[in-house]
């Protein structure tokens, strides 16, 4: 079908060279939907249209519209629906247009798709994944980009997960939709658009769940980050070599469930840790970042463990969100607090 | 030309034939009831009386310390057993809470029913073992849930279909709502049965809805509203075995309301005496529907003292297994609580459960 080339080559990875982050999650839904007919995409505009940020290009055309589904508008009935189609023995990877439009659903994912495993006493496990695009930094209008990890992952039952690269977006969206349990795959949203090298790995050698990664050794001080926060703080270390001091980061990639191993041992290696995300500071992930990292490393910190987030507001209109989201400098600032010796 | 006559808009269906008929169906009683095949309203019968008795036992249950609390359908039983029997094994069953009498009529063990009443775990059966879902108590919530199984199951090719269960009060919420649309959109094998009895709670219809009758609600989706008499168990019966039969051939949903009434109170906890008067409850005893059968089948040569005594002592024999089976402790193993949240727990969950099982062990040592 000429329609189906045409559509699907818009955004359809090229098997190795540069390619971006939307390109690489839509091959993941791509080589998930053709490897396991239980594999259904559902979501608002997800069809012809192929997603406002077109993830989905292509695939109604390849897959036809019972595979990859245009619902109605209603987040609730989406979710709720596909934890039908889940206790039916499909695999529904769902679609919510944004963060804010994602907060009907809560009650679904609160109530029903975080516990039907348990209150089932593990009959009806539900693997479900939920796709959100996150965060701010697109110049979007109001509704348009919250960080909402934190009301996720503090919900026993969900996994949280979140790609920073190219490479990780693939492995990761396949890892989850392969999973048992329902998954929050939050998609920072400003770097559908970022580019590497990548070719897509095997299904056998994609990231698996739960696993932080250094992205840079350092041997001064860790930043712990994760999903859109990962290339400031890369660009921070960078800049932090003009003062002298060598960063690490880890790039958390699953916020539940939480590395702890991997993140001890880089804070242990460097005594001093800061963690970075968009969203709110207060009641955060990086309030429980902080909590484990202290409780774990208390004996060879030489700092109280930092955070550097958003402001404890309301998420700014576009025009102001520069100075809300965490940026290089209060990166530096928040690294030159952790009580260096003078001279 | 108007913008309205253009391609771009038209009606999509004649709301005409939706429309639910303006008197509630009913069977018994009338001349149609003579074509009831006797098999059916005899084991319609066994179940109505037995019904009856499990609401009655599981009640006394709650004074005895035994179920945390019990929500009756006491007077709602021609619904439950109806709901239960028109379905086909390979069907799938949506319950709300005070839906347990539908679940046990379905097959699921009384004891495993009431699991979540006496609270050692949340659903005390497995759901596929029977095609029951789990007991919902967020109202209307498991509605989408039943829509998305029915959607697959057509997506699949299998002839199933599912039956969504909801009260008066269930149909106020976004889930409601949201079910409907998605049921008939997709065209899903799907039945929505409104149990209106009267009250959510202590809220009386009149302040949940403006809708002519809740199954006019139907129309707005574009999908048939049937309104029954929730006290005719044969009518019901007939009604949904035949929105099921249309759900299965591909014909799409149906919104059935079934006109009954709540005779015990919301729950053993509650006092239904602050918010309804007793002329009322009595005017429905008066249309009882154990009463409504018996009538029936009496009338017509099907049941004798013998038969109205055997349905007892089965009903008896029913309640007194229940009843010593529910005053055995059930077996609690807290280290359980870990088992089933993910597949594989969490490291913080493995710390979590290390820390249970010492204070576990400094308990039996104390």
């Amino acid at each position: 079908m000429t329609t189906a080339t045409t559509a699907a080559d818009r955004t359809a990875a090229p098997a190795r060279g540069p390619a971006t982050m939307a390109q690489a999650l839509n091959r993941a839904l791509r080589d998930s939907l053709a490897a396991d007919p239980a594999v259904h995409v559902m979501g608002e505009d997800v069809g012809t249209l192929g997603g406002v940020f077109r993830i989905t290009d292509g695939l109604t055309a390849e897959f036809g519209e019972d595979r990859c589904t245009d619902t109605p508008l209603a987040e609730a009935g989406i979710l709720g629906a596909a934890v039908g189609m889940a206790m039916y023995g499909l695999r529904p990877v769902v679609e919510m247009q944004f963060d804010a439009f994602a907060y009907p659903a809560f009650e679904q994912l609160v109530s029903h798709v975080a516990r039907m495993r348990n209150r089932t006493r593990g009959a009806l496990p539900l693997p479900i994944t939920v796709r959100i695009p996150y965060g701010g930094g697109i110049g979007g209008v109001e509704h348009h980009s919250d960080s909402s990890e934190a009301y996720y992952l503090h919900t026993p039952g969900l996994h949280v997960v979140t790609p920073a690269t190219v490479e990780d977006a693939y492995g990761l969206l396949r890892a989850a939709i392969a999973s048992d349990d329902p998954v929050i795959f939050l998609e920072p949203k400003r770097l559908y658009w970022s580019k590497a090298d990548w070719s897509p790995q095997e299904p056998s050698d994609v990231a698996p769940i739960g696993r932080a990664v250094v992205r840079r050794p350092g041997r001064t001080a860790t930043l712990i980050t994760y999903g859109p926060s990962l290339p400031v703080c890369l660009e921070a270390a960078e800049a932090a070599q003009e003062e002298g001091w060598d960063l690490g980061v880890v790039d958390l990639r699953s916020l539940v469930p939480f590395d702890e191993e991997t993140v001890a041992a880089a804070v242990r290696g460097t005594g001093r840790a800061v963690v970075v995300h968009e969203s709110s500071s207060f009641g955060g992930a990086g309030a429980e970042i902080a909590a484990r990292v202290t409780e774990r490393c208390f004996h060879h910190l030489e700092a109280p463990v930092l955070r550097v987030a958003g402001f404890d507001i309301p998420y700014p209109p576009p025009m102001l969100e520069r100075h809300h989201l965490p940026g290089v400098d209060r990166i530096l600032d928040a690294v030159g607090r952790l009580q260096w010796e003078e001279g | 030309m108007t913008v309205l006559d253009t391609p771009a808009w038209r009606p999509r269906a004649d709301a005409a034939p939706l429309l639910p008929d303006p008197e509630p169906y009913r069977l018994l009683g009338t001349p149609a009831a003579a074509d009831l095949d006797p098999a059916l309203l005899s084991r319609l019968y066994g179940q109505l009386v037995r019904g009856r008795r499990y609401n009655r036992q599981a009640t006394a249950l709650t004074r005895q310390g035994r179920l945390a609390v019990y929500p009756s359908s006491t007077g709602q039983e021609a619904c439950e057993i109806a709901a239960a029997l028109a379905l086909r094994p390979h069907d799938w069953l949506f319950p709300s809470y005070r839906d347990t009498l539908a679940v046990i009529a379905r097959g699921v063990d009384p004891v495993e029913a009431l699991t979540l009443l006496r609270g050692d775990w949340h659903t005390g059966y497995d759901p596929r073992e029977h095609r029951v879902a789990p007991l919902s108590t967020p109202l209307a919530t498991q509605l989408p849930h039943a829509v998305g199984l029915a959607h697959a199951a057509r997506l699949s090719g299998d002839p199933v279909a599912a039956l969504a269960l909801v009260g008066d009060g269930g149909t106020s919420e976004g889930d409601f709502h949201e079910a409907l649309n998605f049921a008939a959109v997709w065209r899903a094998p799907v039945v929505f049965l409104v149990q209106n009895n009267g009250f959510a709670i202590s809220v009386p219809l009149d302040k949940q809805t403006a809708a002519p009758t809740l199954a006019h609600k139907a129309v707005g989706y574009g999908m048939p509203g049937r309104l029954v008499d929730g006290n005719d168990v044969a009518a019901v019966h007939q009604v949904l075995t035949e929105a099921l039969e249309r759900a299965r051939e591909g014909g799409g949903p149906t919104l059935v309301e079934a006109v009954t009434y709540r005779i015990d109170a919301h729950t053993n906890a509650d006092d239904a005496t602050r918010y309804r008067e007793e002329s009322e409850v009595a005017a429905w005893r008066a249309h009882d529907p154990v009463e409504l059968l018996e009538r029936e089948l009496t009338g017509r040569g099907l049941l004798d003292d013998a038969g109205r005594q055997r349905a007892m002592d089965e009903a008896e024999a029913m309640a007194a297994d229940l009843r010593e089976r529910m005053h055995e402790d059930p077996p609690l193993d807290p280290m359980e609580l870990f088992a089933h949240v993910y597949a594989e727990p969490t490291p913080q969950l493995r710390e979590q459960a290390a820390q249970l099982r010492a204070e576990l062990a400094a308990e039996r040592q104390s």
